[in-house]
């Protein structure tokens, strides 16, 4: 679920600042930068692991912080594929379940990947699966709330940087080695997820996990 | 790649240094590092890594050694602590292929001793654990 992400960048620190051990001024700018940001390609950054290396630190002439550059190891959220997790039911909808996990929440389940044949109840906007045995057929819910185990099947990264006014031409891609953080959501019309996770139910041992604590 | 247990560690540590030292926790830009701490550590805390240690880690990962199971699988079994033979399939790729029902058995059993599991499930219902496996393994 968590892996450990190696990374570089340059960190400022105000002159108000100075005063504080050099450590700490930097593990907590790097956590006002990262935590619970989605960094593009990589995951979800949950907190700082270690700082692996400390450059020197420079200042500029006009800005009186010192720059450092740092090199450390950030814990992010990032399941690799077909990784198994548990998580509760937000909602249903036309699209899918939609599942989180308290601390993420953009994780779909789609109507294919379901266990099949499920069916979308309008009336009360939940999907269910027909369940067939010798005795009939039974229709077990897809609730809010219920605890689910589901497959990661993809992973879908957006873009959301900020594309700048409409006639001038995207800026020159970050040079290797340093960060681009974008934040977690737009301030604009559309709010897209910047990390979306696709899963799917469709296999024994999958799905509410009261359909298997008999 | 990291535990859950490894994780669970780390911010539970973290959240004792944040408030031994108490000033700037409420300052806007901390507010993030405050939010995912705490909904990770609640989301952690109810699975069986809250109830794990370096020592029993360690001690799963050495009886884990002759099954040769990949890396993948030997940290699914550590963050799910599965109790039946079709979790164990979930998380075990080509388990018909690779384990016969007696190893699946044994894991189970293995994960169940090692790995210590949520104290009110096993006082509630420990006869109907035991229905459980000896209904799945059909």
């Amino acid at each position: 679920m968590f892996v450990l992400v190696e990374m570089v960048d340059t960190v400022r620190i105000p002159p108000w600042s100075f005063q504080r051990q050099l450590n700490e001024a930097i593990a907590e700018e790097l956590n006002k930068k990262l935590a619970n940001k989605v960094v593009y390609n990589v995951g979800l950054c949950i907190c700082l692991y270690d700082i692996t290396k400390l450059d020197d630190s420079y200042i500029f002439p006009g800005d009186g912080a010192s720059h450092t550059k740092v090199h450390f190891r950030y814990v992010v959220f990032h399941p690799f594929l077909d990784e198994i997790l548990i998580g509760k039911i937000k909602y249903c909808s036309q699209e899918g379940v939609h599942v989180t996990m308290g601390f993420f929440d953009d994780i779909l389940i789609p109507p294919e990947s379901l266990q099949q044949p499920a069916k979308f109840d309008e009336a009360e906007q939940v999907w269910l699966w027909e369940y067939e045995t010798d005795e009939g057929a039974h229709d077990l819910y897809m609730d809010q709330g219920e605890e689910i185990r589901f497959r990661v099947t993809d992973e879908v990264f957006v873009d959301t940087s900020p594309t700048g006014p409409a006639t001038a031409t995207p800026d020159a891609p970050a040079q290797p080695g340093q960060l681009t953080a974008p934040p977690a959501e737009d301030s604009g019309e559309k709010k897209e997820a910047p990390y979306t996770l696709i899963g799917t139910i469709c296999e024994p041992g999958l799905g509410l996990l009261s359909w298997w604590n008999s | 790649m990291l535990s859950n247990y490894e994780v669970f560690k780390l911010l539970t540590d973290l959240k004792e240094q944040r408030k031994d030292s108490g000033k700037n926790k409420h300052s806007a830009g901390q507010q993030n590092l405050n939010t995912i701490m705490y909904e990770t550590l609640k989301y952690l805390s109810k699975t069986p890594c809250s109830r794990q240690s370096p020592e029993i880690v360690k001690e799963f990962l050495t009886t884990m050694m002759p099954h040769k199971l990949t890396k993948a699988e030997k940290l699914q079994l550590l963050n799910h602590r599965p109790q039946t033979a079709v979790e164990m399939q979930l998380l075990v790729e080509e388990s018909e292929e690779r384990l016969s029902e007696e190893q699946i058995e044994e894991l189970i059993q293995t994960v169940a001793d090692v790995l210590p599991g949520d104290p009110e499930q096993e006082n509630a219902a420990p006869a109907e654990a035991e229905m459980d496996e000896g209904g799945e393994q059909s």
